[in-house]
């Protein structure tokens, strides 16, 4: 017997269970999201746009407006959105090679001009819906169907730095947080700050979430948390890294 | 907030890139997206001066993809929004275009064509007519004006927003940068004040209201799973294309009833077929003038009665047969021969159309 | 259907051929005439020779470009060389007098070539400033195609403001205009 679990209230009943992978980290972002919204009470105002890959099979997942876009196209969609309605809460929501490849410059200007929105972006080191090619945020040595012998550094460079680079271009007024899928409680607070951030009209808010892909890691349960949580952190240090009215470190 | 753009209405000397801006204006236009690109700079120029005043915005973007895609974003959240583009930029803003087509976004483009392909020059030319009228992967469900005139701009941009919000396909000024440049005299006027009716857009997304309460959710989709379900939609789309492209087609023919030999042009070059029209009629020639004012739908029907009639036309354009290709199609099945002038990326003159027709008659 | 007028403006970036078809342009536009001015803007605009394309008439214009033109003026080496294609038996050249061994080059199949010391003339009675204003007057003393107090008038509209400040400025203006009409009869 199982009872099912408590659902967020913004949460579309007719679209679960939800069409994600079995262990794959989009259903726990998008849940730590949903109870960000609801603690809000902003779901009339929302307006969600999903980007191509695993990301948009969260196309229907709430039931809050929403948009499927193109590959990395989801950022400058929702800054139209909202520079044409600043009253809707606008999130763009991405995987690793929406964001930081096809559709960085979109990501990189929109963060540079301080774009009222918020980007949540997945990590799971590898492009999850096309079968695990190499993604920027592919760790070093890690096998992808794209690097079949490693990701050699030499070749593709290190994995990318998004929320620190965001950081670095962004003025004072963004939030900018990486969280993982490991430690949910956090997670929901980056992203509810980060959403507060962006319905104060303080500036661009970007919170990367560290996720899972047991189908394309090949990996069982105990491997997969093993991965996200100690390989990946590796690369990717968890935490706050910048948010309105903190000093800029020396 | 100021008092509307325009009057009444009043002549002006303008250039053609100023007169898009005050189209957009007086067409009620909210919100401009853009990316710098010769020769539709001054598109954006005009507008950022003029907009503030109006309380309407304008955002430059990174490039045209984001141009392209921020305008379909202001348009989702129901403003009027639109975009300037040309050539490479054009090329680029493919890609939020067929989204446009494929989720009936009602966004407007500007386009003033340079030469091509790749950067080639930033003059002119009317190499874009293929890109504008079926660019993307998607099936051309798009309405394209091509203007000859500044007071086509004019009339056609306001006219432009009218049809994106009616019929909600991704509506196209298909202008040149001899339209963008050149500066002549043009008749702007406020829509309303000559009983045009400006359509009120209206939100996509983040309708007001509470979501299960007072409206529906919205989940606005561009992907589908299976091919039959694709089916459905580009077919049922087709349907109504074809239903309204009757209502939505514009030409403008003359002399055609005893002509021997017709004129077929577009745009900026139909200026140049109409003066050797009226050149050689005043010599005697029987020789008409055809042109479509909208490139997508194209006045097939119209144009194959014509070719029937006259059995010869002559295909001028400033591309290598990009439009002719339009003609050919259009009236398959007839009799006509088709003699061409294609200068592609240069213009067009009455007088070598004038010689072309005295050498071949 | 009557011809239009046809006039190509060409020199050096800063001589203001440009301005001289803008506002010749404009003069005829407000005296009810139609009027279509189109610059070249090549990636060449910048350092390059610069041409402006004029056509007044009494009806609507044709295509913006033209084959050949009634008034040819070139104002530099360069843009005598770049104008001879819009030149045939119709066409009246006018080059300046201070491009040095030009002679050779200039069009042998115009109907009248004119040569007139502009740039000289006004760097001496004027200032150098206003030779584009002297060439306006050579282009409408050629031609006739918008009365005098018509040009004036637009120049007025363009440069007023400067002229309320310093009125000696309409003087120099209006009086490099009228030289320049006398120059070019004088051509003749």
């Amino acid at each position: 017997m199982s009872v099912a679990p408590r659902m967020p209230k913004c949460w579309r009943e007719e679209s679960k269970p939800h069409k994600f992978c079995p262990g794959c980290g989009h259903g726990l972002v998008l849940k730590a999201l949903g109870e960000a919204i609801d603690e809000l009470g902003i779901q009339d105002k929302v307006v969600f746009g999903a980007d191509i890959g695993c990301s948009l099979l969260a196309w229907d997942f709430f039931n809050c407006d929403t948009v499927q876009t193109h590959h990395g196209r989801t950022t400058p969609v929702v800054t139209g959105v909202k520079r044409a309605n600043p009253d809707l809460v606008c999130i763009a929501y991405m995987g690793d090679g929406g964001g930081y490849a096809i559709g960085s410059q979109h990501l990189f200007n929109a963060a540079a001009r301080n774009e009222r929105i918020l980007a949540v972006l997945v990590n799971n080191t590898q492009y999850g819906m096309t079968g695990g090619q190499m993604a920027p945020t592919t760790l070093p040595g890690q096998k992808t169907e794209t690097s079949p012998y490693g990701r050699d550094i030499e070749q593709a460079g290190y994995p990318t730095q998004g929320p620190e680079a965001v950081a670095a271009i962004t003025q004072d007024g963004a939030y900018v947080a990486r969280g993982t899928v490991a430690n949910l409680r956090q997670l929901k607070g980056f992203l509810k700050k980060a959403l507060e951030n962006q319905m104060a009209g303080n500036g661009f808010s970007f919170v990367e979430a560290l996720s899972t892909c047991p189908t394309n890691w090949r990996t069982n349960a105990a491997k997969t948390w093993e991965f996200v949580e100690k390989e990946m952190t590796k690369y990717f240090k968890v935490g706050e890294i910048k948010a309105p009215g903190q000093k800029k470190e020396a | 907030m100021a008092e509307k753009p325009i009057q009444g209405e009043r002549k002006a000397f303008l250039t053609g890139n100023e007169v898009v801006a005050y189209a957009a204006v007086a067409g009620e236009a909210d919100i401009m997206y853009g990316y710098p690109i010769t020769p539709q700079n001054e598109i954006m120029h005009y507008w950022t001066r003029m907009a503030p005043k109006y309380g309407k915005r304008f955002l430059q973007t990174e490039d045209e993809l984001s141009a392209g895609f921020t305008t379909l974003g202001g348009v989702l959240s129901g403003a009027k929004a639109f975009t300037a583009t040309a050539g490479p930029g054009n090329t680029l803003m493919q890609e939020p275009m067929s989204m446009a087509e494929m989720m009936r976004i009602p966004a407007v483009f500007v386009i003033q064509q340079r030469g091509g392909p790749s950067t080639a020059t930033v003059i002119y030319s009317q190499q874009e007519v293929t890109m504008t009228t079926y660019g993307g992967n998607g099936e051309g469900f798009r309405v394209v004006y091509s203007t000859a005139t500044h007071q086509d701009l004019f009339d056609y941009t306001i006219k432009a927003f009218n049809t994106a919000w009616k019929y909600r396909f991704p509506t196209f000024v298909l202008g040149d940068g001899y339209q963008a440049k050149m500066r002549e005299s043009v008749t702007i006027y406020d829509p309303q004040a000559r009983g045009i009716e400006l359509i009120k857009p209206t939100p996509y997304l983040g309708k007001p209201g509470s979501i299960g309460k007072d409206r529906e959710v919205t989940h606005m989709r561009n992907t589908y799973n299976t091919e039959e379900e694709l089916y459905e939609v580009v077919m049922s789309m087709a349907k109504e294309y074809d239903s309204v492209a009757p209502e939505i087609v514009e030409f403008d023919a003359r002399e055609v009833d005893d002509a021997e030999i017709v004129i077929v042009s577009h745009g900026v070059v139909s200026r140049a077929a109409l003066s050797a029209m009226l050149e050689l009629r005043g010599a005697g020639y029987k020789v008409g003038y055809f042109r479509p004012v909208t490139l997508r739908p194209f006045p097939g029907d119209q144009l194959r009665k014509v070719a029937d009639n006259a059995k010869r036309l002559l295909v001028v354009e400033s591309a290598l047969g990009q439009f002719n290709k339009l003609v050919q199609t259009n009236i398959y099945g007839s009799a006509a021969t088709i003699d061409t002038i294609f200068k592609p990326g240069v213009g067009v003159t009455s007088e070598e159309i004038v010689a072309k027709i005295k050498a071949t008659l | 259907m009557a011809k239009a007028v046809k006039i190509v403006l060409a020199g050096e970036g800063g001589q203001g051929v440009q301005s001289v078809a803008e506002i010749l342009a404009e003069a005829a536009n407000t005296e009810g005439r139609e009027a279509l001015y189109i610059p070249n803007f090549g990636v060449e605009q910048r350092g390059g020779v610069s041409v402006a394309y004029l056509q007044i008439s009494d009806e609507a214009i044709g295509s913006p470009k033209f084959q050949k033109g009634d008034i040819v003026v070139a104002l530099s080496e360069r843009a005598v060389l770049r104008t001879q294609r819009y030149v045939d038996g119709n066409t009246t050249f006018v080059y300046d007098t201070s491009i040095e061994g030009i002679e050779d080059q200039l069009p042998k199949n115009a109907g009248r070539v004119l040569a007139i010391p502009a740039i000289e003339v006004s760097k001496e009675e004027f200032h150098p400033r206003v030779f584009n204003i002297l060439i306006m007057g050579a282009v409408i003393g050629a031609t006739g195609v918008v009365p005098l107090d018509r040009v004036k008038a637009a120049i007025e509209e363009k440069l007023g403001y400067k002229f309320q400040e310093n009125p000696k400025l309409r003087e120099l203006n209006f009086g490099a205009l009228e030289r320049g009409i006398d120059l070019v009869q004088k051509a003749q």
